[in-house]
């Protein structure tokens, strides 16, 4: 064991000799929030792991167009999609070079067999990957690839058909995942030959803008531009993250000059960025939702007028400017503005609780108690669930209901907001995972989600019509009529209050150019430069 | 002597084995499980919640689990990370000397600083350097960790730009680790400048960890001072006209250091609890955080493993300070 660390280690010392001479070379140093669980994107859900991994060692089939949701070819030239939606043929780009680095050298170019490979293994019931993973493919599972996928076809050596159980509009935009990810199978097997298939986790290897140097757990990860790339080689000649879990820490550092990116900064210190003339501080909507889901199969919930009454008794711009401290905004619909086919035409449900009381009143109901689930952690589309909820508390108080805040640990806060008979309403968000609406408005809201993700517990059919249409049309002009119609039918219904998409805070230093904020959530390095 | 350590190990067996049920035990009362926390806000069907539950072996009743882990234990095998998938034990390893290289530092620092602080707050007694000492010692004592990092890095990093903000060694210096001491690594790899980048690295770490333990060995050292500067033993070699360095460097200090040195001892157990926050203001890549992370995502293995190994670590310095104690003090050798 010590023996072959030494080995790898004096290998990487070669290495470290080029990076030591850095009179010409650009190192760009991006201080991240934490540290990658691994370093194979499809074990794990955290963007924290797909920037260290999916987005800078690899490229899939398809890829999201940079700063945006929409998708663009990437190791797939083109596809074709037959007319009843289940056959996807796509045309593979020829000439590709998996990386070369000290822990393996390929032979061959990328073709069908590490497409056909990088699925099969998370579809795998047994074998060395099914063993190396405990079948824990959380994404692969999570985006129901193993009912939707049929079977994967190798038509030739640049051609893949994938067959799919049924139409599936969004499976374009699921191939751009991190899971989705190309690994190379000639790799793979060597590991598996090896004997040490788990090196795949710590040693990764791919066609993408970057190529793994090293990682000292917990500390440093350096990649080094793939020479080879297909794009083309990088601007920048070394990509060093520098791990700092502390959001101040990594604003000294960035203000030291020891790091020139850095995520996640504290919403105290935005100000002191935004005046300070070495910082370009980048802002942009985030890819998710804040809501609070009325369970709408329990009475008073079940009438839409009383959920609409209540979502008039909150005062949501309060809430906004308390709990998110200018970092978010006000939602009106489900879906985040930066998302394809968000409806600007609907109208958002005025703060009126004079109205509340009496639609209340119209409804019958009086004297109403009610349980407000907070969530007992801090994400992203909910900075502070208990402030949250205690505001909602004193909001409705004025309408007359009563309200008992109550949380759990947060994976029994996951399981029981989800049970059918749940009470009350669950304060709770979502992040989404591909920027295709269906991944909000089918996973939260689709009669699918029932005892699931849909915490609202709401099957509404004109509702689950629309959306299973969107779902199996392709075109997207189509669909994004399809969506905007769902939008309203939501807001009529009003299964949740919709509260808060945040907003996400990049500072960047002001020698850094082409970084673009990306509205998934990831940090990319590709096309970036250092003046 | 020999019998006083054949003692004091047997008494770490029966420690062992309770450490070995309060691990076990400590993250599975917690409520949630890392199968859940895997599914996130996406929930999980209870098919494949039960399948999960089975792959990694946690739907086995809990005496069959404790027994595979006891089982492991004695093959060497503390499991794997359900996170990173890696041997906890080699997880551990990896991590561990970043923490011992700063806790040793820390306690260095707190016995250099703080046991020359306490003798001269005795000695003084009641004067100003006394008072001096233990307001400071007070103020340290009292000092929120998380804060007083903070407060060092934004002063002398951010204002004065005289120590790098945080982090083992700058990023331009990148060789094998040997033996996981930045200290020793950095003067290995013969490049220059990279010792020195080590040191300025550890400094405020150092100063932030040490901050207590070095109030604790002050106040107690004064305290012991005190007492012995008292005995007629003291007086008697005043008397005979020994110089008043010898009386209180050989006669004074040496019997008031046994408590020291149990108080020093014990400070290794809140060394490790103040590395938890040490380690996360300066991203120092040690078992702190990592143990942290773990209890988040209720990694069964990495909780159990760690809290197991850290136990070992204290028992094994307590056994150490034990012995010193036998060796300074012929009373406790030559008790049966």
């Amino acid at each position: 064991m010590f023996m072959k660390k030494t080995m790898r280690f004096g290998a990487i010392a070669s290495v470290a000799m080029l990076l030591a001479a850095p009179a010409v070379a650009k190192t760009l140093v991006y201080c991240s929030e934490g540290s990658p669980e691994g370093f194979d994107p499809a074990l794990y859900t955290a963007g924290t792991t797909f920037d260290a991994s999916g987005r800078a060692v690899y490229n899939r089939l398809v890829e999201f167009k940079h700063g945006s949701t929409e998708t663009e070819p990437g190791l797939a030239e083109s596809w074709d999609i037959s007319d009843d939606g289940t056959v996807y043929t796509f045309h593979l780009r020829k000439g590709v070079k998996f990386q070369t680095t000290d822990f393996f050298t390929p032979t061959r170019d990328f073709n069908a067999d590490d497409v056909i490979f990088s699925f099969e293994r998370q579809a795998a019931k047994k074998g060395p990957w099914f063993d190396y993973s405990n079948g824990s493919w959380e994404y692969f599972n999570g985006m129901s690839m193993p009912d939707l996928i049929k079977n994967i076809e190798k038509v030739d050596d640049y051609t893949v058909k994938f067959v799919l159980t049924r139409p599936e509009a969004p499976m374009i935009a699921n191939l751009a995942m991190d899971f989705a990810s190309i690994i190379s199978k000639e790799y793979a097997d060597k590991l598996v030959a090896d004997g040490h298939p788990e090196l795949l986790n710590q040693q990764p290897l791919g066609t993408g803008p970057f190529q793994f140097v090293a990682y000292q757990k917990d500390a440093v990860i350096r990649y080094k531009a793939n020479p080879d790339y297909w794009k083309g080689k990088e601007k920048l000649d070394n990509l060093v993250f520098a791990i700092t879990p502390d959001a101040s820490v990594r604003y000294e550092k960035l203000k030291a000059g020891e790091c020139q990116i850095m995520p996640y900064p504290n919403p105290a210190d935005i100000k002191a960025m935004k005046s300070d003339d070495k910082i370009n501080l980048m802002e942009k909507a985030g890819l998710n939702v804040g809501y609070m889901a009325y369970n709408t199969q329990q009475a008073p919930f079940d009438n839409p007028k009383v959920r609409k009454a209540l979502n008039m008794a909150m005062n949501k711009k309060a809430i906004i400017d308390a709990v998110f401290q200018g970092a978010g905004q006000v939602a009106k619909n489900p879906i985040p503005p930066t998302m394809w086919s968000y409806n600007d035409a609907v109208k958002d449900d005025p703060y009126d609780p004079e109205a509340a009381k009496k639609m209340l009143e119209e409804a019958g109901v009086k004297d109403l108690s009610m349980k407000v689930w907070a969530m007992p952690v801090q994400r992203p589309y909910n900075p502070n669930a208990r402030r949250m909820a205690e505001m909602i508390q004193s909001d409705f108080a004025k309408v007359g209901v009563k309200v008992e805040i109550v949380s759990y640990e947060w994976g029994e806060y996951l399981k029981r907001s989800s049970d059918v008979k749940r009470d009350g309403a669950a304060l709770l968000g979502w992040t989404g995972d591909n920027g295709d609406p269906d991944n909000f408005l089918a996973v939260l809201l689709g009669c699918d989600g029932v005892g699931g993700s849909n915490r609202s517990q709401w099957c509404y059919k004109p509702f689950d019509d629309l959306i299973y249409k969107a779902k199996i049309t392709s075109d997207k002009a189509e669909r994004t009529k399809l969506y905007e119609e769902a939008q309203v039918v939501f807001k009529e219904q009003a299964p949740w209050a919709t509260i808060a998409h945040s907003t996400v805070f990049m500072p960047v230093a002001k020698n850094v150019t082409g970084f673009v904020q990306d509205p998934l959530g990831y940090h990319r390095f590709d096309d970036v430069d250092l003046k | 002597m020999l019998r006083l350590i054949l003692n004091k190990i047997g008494l770490l067996i029966p420690t062992f084995i309770g450490v070995t049920i309060i691990s076990f035990l400590f993250i599975r009362l917690l409520p949630g499980d890392p199968v859940l926390l895997l599914a996130g806000e996406r929930g999980i069907t209870g098919d494949r919640y039960a399948d999960l539950m089975h792959q990694f072996g946690f739907d086995q009743p809990l005496w069959r689990q404790y027994l595979d882990y006891l089982v492991g234990i004695l093959h060497g095998d503390l499991g794997t990370s359900i996170s990173t998938r890696r041997p906890v034990i080699s997880e551990f390893f990896t991590l561990f000397p970043a923490t011992m290289e700063l806790s040793l530092c820390a306690i260095f620092f707190a016995v250099v600083v703080g046991l020359p602080a306490g003798v001269i707050a005795a000695l003084y007694r009641g004067k100003t350097p006394d008072h001096a000492v233990m307001t400071t010692a007070l103020v340290g004592y009292s000092m929120p960790i998380f804060w007083w990092g903070l407060l060092l890095i934004i002063l002398f990093s951010g204002i004065l730009g005289w120590t790098p903000v945080s982090g083992r060694i700058s990023l331009l210096y990148y060789f094998p680790s040997v033996t996981g001491f930045m200290l020793i690594d950095s003067l290995l790899s013969g490049q220059a400048g990279a010792f020195e980048s080590a040191v300025s690295h550890l400094i405020l770490p150092t100063i932030v960890l040490g901050t207590i333990p070095l109030a604790v060995i002050a106040r107690q050292t004064r305290s012991a001072m005190l007492e012995v500067l008292d005995e007629d033993y003291v007086r008697t070699a005043r008397a005979k006209g020994l110089a008043p360095f010898r009386v209180i460097g050989l006669h004074a200090l040496r019997n008031a250091l046994i408590p020291v040195i149990t108080t020093i001892g014990l400070q290794i157990g809140v060394l490790f609890a103040g590395a938890i926050l040490t380690e996360t203001i300066f991203s120092w890549p040690g078992i702190g955080k990592w143990m942290i992370d773990s209890i988040f995502r209720r990694d069964y293995p990495a909780v159990q493993g760690g809290l197991l190994l850290i136990a070992i670590i204290v028992m094994l310095v307590n056994l150490l300070v034990d012995v010193t104690y036998g060796l300074i003090n012929p009373k406790i050798r030559h008790t049966r």
